[in-house]
C-alpha cells in the first residue's frame, strides 16, 4: 500500500494503489463501473467495450486502462451511460435473447444491465441471426444464440495441463466460442459448473440440472447489478 | 503425410510462436489442413485442437477443407467491379463448372472471393497458387482454366507476359506491373545500396541517428503518422533483453499497392532501412511481415537478403562497426486487413489470431514477445536511409512544415494512367487528379475506405498530416458510378468480413449499418435513416483499434460530402417508418395461398 496516487472518477476523489486497472480501482473506492468480459485476476482483454470511459477526451477500456496520478475520468455522464446503453441493445439485437425462457434469467449480467440502463426497445433493428446450439459435450450445452463472445470461459476454464476447452472460432460477426470435442470428454463437474458461472448470460448451461435456485431469488432479482459495490 | 508435418513442425522447432509459419507450410503442401493435422499439431505444442483452429478460421489463406489442386482467389475490391469483375466471376463460373465458395467435385479447381491484393492499377487481378494473374479478361480466363484441365503447369499458364522493371526479375518472373510514374528520392535510382550503413553509420552513434531522424520530422507513412523518431527513441530507452525491429508490409487498405512496388524495385532499401533502424535502437533481429498476397515475391526477395549479406550490409560487424549485428527474416501473414495494426500484426508474428492488444502498453514498451519493437512502415523505412544519407536538414525542404519530404501514392480508379506517384507533401486533389488524367471526377476516396471519401468542392485540399492525411491510397471515381451502390456498400462490406470480431461495437455495428444502408438504397429509407445512421456510427468510437474506430467511415463521409444521394433515395413523404409494411406483407401471404388482395374494403 506504498504506492497510492490520486484520481477523481465524475468529480470525486479516489485513491489506489499505482498500476490497479481503473474498473478495480473504482470498485475499491465504491464506485461502479459495469462489466461484461472483465474478470478480476484474469488478464483482460477489452473486447465487451462497456466499461468504457473518457478520460482527458478519449474514449478508453477502465478494465485495460491502469489509473495514473491525476487522472481524471468520466463514467455516468450523460454521453457515457447512452454509450453503454446502445451496447447493450446492440448485444441484444445481435443475438436471439429469450430471457423468459433462459436459465440464466435472474443471473444474467446482459439482462441485469440491461434494466440497470433501462432498456425498453432497442433503437436498432433485430437481427435474428441463426445460430447453433451444441449439446454434443457430456457435461454442458453451449448455446450460440445467448452468446457475446466475452472471452470469459476461453480464459479461466483450462485443463489440468493448462490447455483452453474453449477458443474462437472464425471472425467478424461470424465469430463464435467452441468446446474442444476432445477435451469436453475429460471435463469434471466442477470445471463445468465454473464454466457456467463465469459465462455473463446463458451460453453455457450444465447439463441435467436446471432452476436450482428459483426465479424471484436470483442474484439480480432484488438489486439491480453493481449494488454490491456501490458504498 | 504425418511425416511431412512433423518435419514441417520441426522445421520451426516445434514452437508455438512461429504456428503461423507451421500452418501456411501445411496448407501450401496439401491444399488444406486435415483433421489429423491439427491433431498432430496440438499434440506437439501442447496446445488444445480447438486452439489451432481458432488460428486458422481467422484467416482466409487457411482453410481446414480442401481449396482444391488450384485455388483461385478473385479479388473483389471495388476498382476490380469497376474495371469488369462481373464478367470474369461470370467466365469463371462458366469455365469451371461451379460457383464462388466451392471446389469442383473432382477437387481441381476452387474459386474464391478475395479482399484488395494489392493490384488495384491491373485490375481485375486473382491469385492463383501465389501467382498473381493481372488484367484478366474472359478470354485469357478460359484459356487459364483450359490449360489447368490439361494438366499444365503453373509456370506455364502465365504466358511468360511479364511486368516491367524487376517483375522480370528471374526470381521473381511475376506477371505484375510497377507502374511507377513518377519518382522522387525514394524510387529514383541514385542510390547505392549499402552506402549508409558502410560510409556514413560508422562516423555516427546510435542517438546521432535518432537525433537525426527527430531533425527531419518525418512521421510515419503506414497512416497513423506517429513521428518516427520518438518512436525509436522510445524504443531505444525502453528495457529489455532484445529490441526488435519490424516492418510492416501488411498492406492491407483497400487501394494501396506502393509498398508492393516499393518491395519489388527497391528492397534493399527497405532492408537498409532497418538495418539503421536496428542500429539506432539497438536491435540484432528484424522482422519483415509481410501479406500473403505477396508471396509470389517470397524467393526474390530471399535472394536480396542473401546478397546484402554477403556484401555484409546484412549479418554481423556491419560496416566494421563492432557490435553492429543486424539480421533480418520474412514472416507470412494468411489474409487478414487487421493484421496491419500494429498489435494485430505482432499476434499474428507470435502463432496467433490477429487480435489487437489493448493499450497501453504500447510496441515499443511490450512488442513482440514481449520485447521492446518498433514498427514501422515499408515506405518508412527506406525514407529513413536517405534522411541518414543526407540529413535531416536536406529533407525538411520537401514536402510542408508539418509534413515534411516525399509520399507515395497509390492512384488506381478512373484515371488514364493508374499507378505510383511519389510526390511531395502538400501537393492538392486537383493537381492530382490533372497530373493522372482524370476527368469528369464525381469523387476521390482518399486514404481508403477508412480515410473520407471527398467530392468536388474540396479538391483544392492537400495531401498532409494537417489537411488530407493518407497512407497513399486514392481512388477515383468518375461520374458513371453510383457512389452508393458500389464504392459504400463494398467498404462497409469490407469491414463487416474484416473485422477481427473482438470488440462489440466493431463486430456488430458495421452490419447494422449495412443494412440500413441496403434498405436505403432499396427505395425503403426515410428521413430518421439518415439521422440514425450518423447517431450509431458514433458507436464505433469506442472500439478497441483503428478498423473499428473507422469502419463507419464509409457512410459517414459519404452522408456528410453526398448528403443529396441519400436524400434522392429516401422517401419524400413519410418521416419515420412503421417498421412493418402491411400492404406488402398481406400481399405475401395472398401470393403463398393463391388469393387476390383486396385493398378496397374500407
Ligand atoms: C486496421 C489497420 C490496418 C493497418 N494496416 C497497415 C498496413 O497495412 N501497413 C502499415 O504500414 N500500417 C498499417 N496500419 C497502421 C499501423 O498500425 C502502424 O501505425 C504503422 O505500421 C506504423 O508505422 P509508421 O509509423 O511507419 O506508419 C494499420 C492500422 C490499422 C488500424
Ligand atoms: S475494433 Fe474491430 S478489428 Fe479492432 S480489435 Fe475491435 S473488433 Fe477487432
Ligand atoms: S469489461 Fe472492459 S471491455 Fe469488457
Amino acid at each position: 500500500m506504498s504506492n497510492l496516487i490520486k484520481f477523481k472518477i465524475d468529480g470525486v476523489e479516489c485513491m489506489a494503489e499505482a498500476g490497479t486497472y481503473i474498473i478495480e480501482a473504482a470498485k475499491k473506492n465504491g464506485v461502479y463501473i459495469p462489466t461484461l468480459c472483465n474478470m478480476p485476476n484474469l488478464k483482460p482483454k477489452g473486447s465487451c467495450r462497456i466499461c468504457t470511459v473518457k478520460i482527458n477526451g478519449r474514449l478508453m477500456t477502465s478494465c485495460t486502462t491502469p489509473v495514473a496520478d491525476g487522472m481524471e475520468i468520466e463514467s455516468t455522464s450523460a454521453e457515457i451511460s447512452e454509450l453503454r446503453k446502445s451496447i447493450i441493445e446492440l448485444l441484444f439485437v445481435s443475438g436471439n435473447h429469450f430471457c423468459p425462457s433462459c436459465e440464466k434469467s435472474g443471473n444474467c449480467e446482459l439482462q441485469a444491465l440491461g434494466y440497470l440502463y433501462q432498456m425498453m426497445v432497442p433503437r436498432f433493428p433485430f437481427d435474428f441471426p441463426v445460430k447453433g446450439i451444441d449439446a454434443s459435450s457430456p457435461k454442458i450445452i453451449k448455446d450460440q444464440n445467448r452468446c457475446i463472445l466475452c472471452k470469459r470461459c476461453i480464459k479461466s476454464i483450462k485443463d489440468a495441463e493448462d490447455r483452453s476447452f474453449f477458443a474462437f472460432r472464425g471472425r467478424g460477426n461470424h465469430l463464435e466460442v467452441v468446446l474442444d470435442a476432445e477435451l469436453a470428454s475429460t471435463m469434471t463437474d466442477a470445471q463445468a459448473e465454473e464454466a457456467m458461472r463465469n459465462c455473463p448470460v446463458g451460453s453455457i448451461i450444465v447439463k441435467e440440472k436446471g432452476f436450482a435456485i428459483p426465479i424471484g431469488k436470483r442474484k439480480f432479482d432484488h438489486n439491480p447489478i453493481g449494488s454490491n459495490v456501490k458504498v | 503425410m504425418e511425416n511431412i508435418v512433423k518435419q514441417i513442425i520441426d522445421k520451426y522447432g516445434s514452437d508455438s510462436n512461429r504456428l503461423m509459419d507451421i500452418l501456411i507450410d501445411i496448407q501450401e503442401e496439401f491444399g488444406y489442413i486435415s483433421r489429423k493435422a491439427i491433431e498432430l499439431m496440438a499434440l506437439t505444442l501442447g496446445i488444445s485442437q480447438v486452439d489451432v483452429e481458432q488460428v486458422i478460421t481467422f484467416y482466409h489463406f487457411l482453410s481446414v477443407k480442401p481449396r482444391g489442386k488450384y485455388a483461385i482467389y478473385l479479388n473483389n475490391s471495388v476498382v476490380s467491379y469497376m474495371f469488369g469483375r462481373q464478367a470474369i466471376k461470370e467466365a469463371f463460373e462458366k469455365e469451371v463448372g461451379t460457383t464462388f465458395g466451392k471446389v469442383t467435385d473432382d477437387g481441381l479447381i476452387g474459386l474464391f472471393d478475395t479482399a484488395c491484393i494489392g493490384m488495384n492499377d491491373q485490375e481485375p487481378a486473382a491469385i492463383i497458387n501465389n501467382k498473381v494473374f493481372t488484367r484478366l479478361t474472359p478470354y485469357r480466363v478460359r484459356e487459364i482454366v483450359r490449360h489447368m484441365r490439361e494438366g499444365r503447369e503453373l509456370e506455364e499458364l502465365s504466358n511468360e507476359s511479364y511486368g516491367d522493371g524487376k517483375n522480370q526479375h528471374p526470381e521473381l518472373k511475376a506477371m505484375v506491373s510497377s507502374n511507377i510514374r513518377r519518382k522522387g528520392m525514394i524510387l529514383s535510382d541514385d542510390y547505392k545500396t549499402g552506402k549508409v550503413v558502410q560510409s556514413i553509420l560508422p562516423e555516427m552513434s546510435p542517438e546521432a541517428v535518432i537525433a537525426e531522424i527527430k531533425h527531419s520530422h518525418i512521421r510515419g507513412r503506414g497512416g497513423a503518422g506517429f513521428p518516427t523518431g520518438f518512436k525509436w527513441e522510445f524504443c531505444r530507452r525502453a528495457k529489455g533483453e532484445k529490441h526488435y525491429v519490424v516492418c510492416n508490409a501488411d498492406e492491407g487498405e483497400p487501394g494501396t499497392f506502393k509498398d508492393r512496388v516499393i518491395l519489388t524495385e527497391k528492397p534493399e532499401l527497405v532492408f537498409e532501412g532497418m538495418a539503421v533502424a536496428g542500429y539506432a535502437i539497438g536491435g540484432e533481429e528484424g522482422i519483415l511481415y509481410l501479406r500473403y498476397e505477396y508471396r509470389y515475391m517470397k524467393d526474390y526477395l530471399e535472394s536480396v537478403l542473401d546478397k546484402m549479406r554477403e556484401q555484409n550490409f546484412l549479418g554481423s560487424k556491419i560496416g566494421e562497426i563492432e557490435g553492429f549485428d543486424f539480421d533480418i527474416r520474412i514472416q507470412f501473414g494468411a489474409g487478414a486487413y487487421v493484421c496491419g495494426e500494429e498489435s494485430a500484426l505482432l499476434e499474428s508474428l507470435e502463432g496467433k489470431r490477429g487480435e489487437p492488444r489493448d493499450k497501453p502498453p504500447f510496441p515499443v514498451e511490450k512488442g513482440y514477445l514481449n520485447f521492446p519493437t518498433i514498427i514501422n512502415n515499408v515506405e518508412t523505412f527506406a525514407t529513413a536511409v536517405r534522411i541518414i544519407e543526407k540529413g535531416g536538414e536536406w529533407f525538411t525542404q520537401f514536402g510542408t512544415e508539418d509534413s515534411t519530404g516525399t509520399k507515395i501514392l497509390s492512384i488506381s480508379g478512373d484515371c488514364m494512367f493508374p499507378g505510383v506517384y511519389e510526390v511531395n507533401w502538400g501537393f492538392n486533389v486537383e493537381d492530382m487528379l490533372d497530373m493522372v488524367g482524370a476527368y469528369d471526377v464525381q469523387a476521390v476516396q482518399v486514404g481508403g475506405p477508412s480515410g473520407t471519401l471527398i467530392a468536388k468542392d474540396e479538391f483544392h485540399r492537400t495531401l498532409g498530416y494537417s489537411d488530407l492525411s493518407t497512407g497513399g491510397s486514392m481512388i477515383i471515381f468518375g461520374k458513371q458510378r453510383n457512389l452508393l451502390k458500389e464504392v459504400v456498400l463494398n467498404f462497409m462490406e469490407f469491414f463487416i468480413d474484416e473485422s477481427c470480431g473482438s470488440c462489440s461495437t466493431c463486430r456488430n455495428m458495421p452490419q447494422v449499418m449495412h443494412n440500413k444502408l441496403l434498405k436505403i438504397i432499396n427505395g425503403k429509407g426515410v428521413k430518421k435513416d439518415l439521422t440514425d445512421l450518423k447517431e450509431w456510427g458514433k458507436i464505433l468510437l469506442a472500439s478497441r483499434c483503428g478498423l473499428g474506430q473507422t469502419a463507419g467511415n464509409p457512410i459517414i463521409s459519404s452522408l456528410k460530402n453526398f448528403h443529396h444521394l441519400y436524400e434522392d433515395l429516401i422517401q419524400k413523404d413519410k418521416e419515420f417508418d412503421e417498421g412493418f409494411d402491411l400492404t406488402a406483407s398481406v400481399k405475401e401471404s395472398c401470393k403463398f395461398v393463391g388469393r387476390v388482395p383486396n385493398f378496397n374494403h374500407h
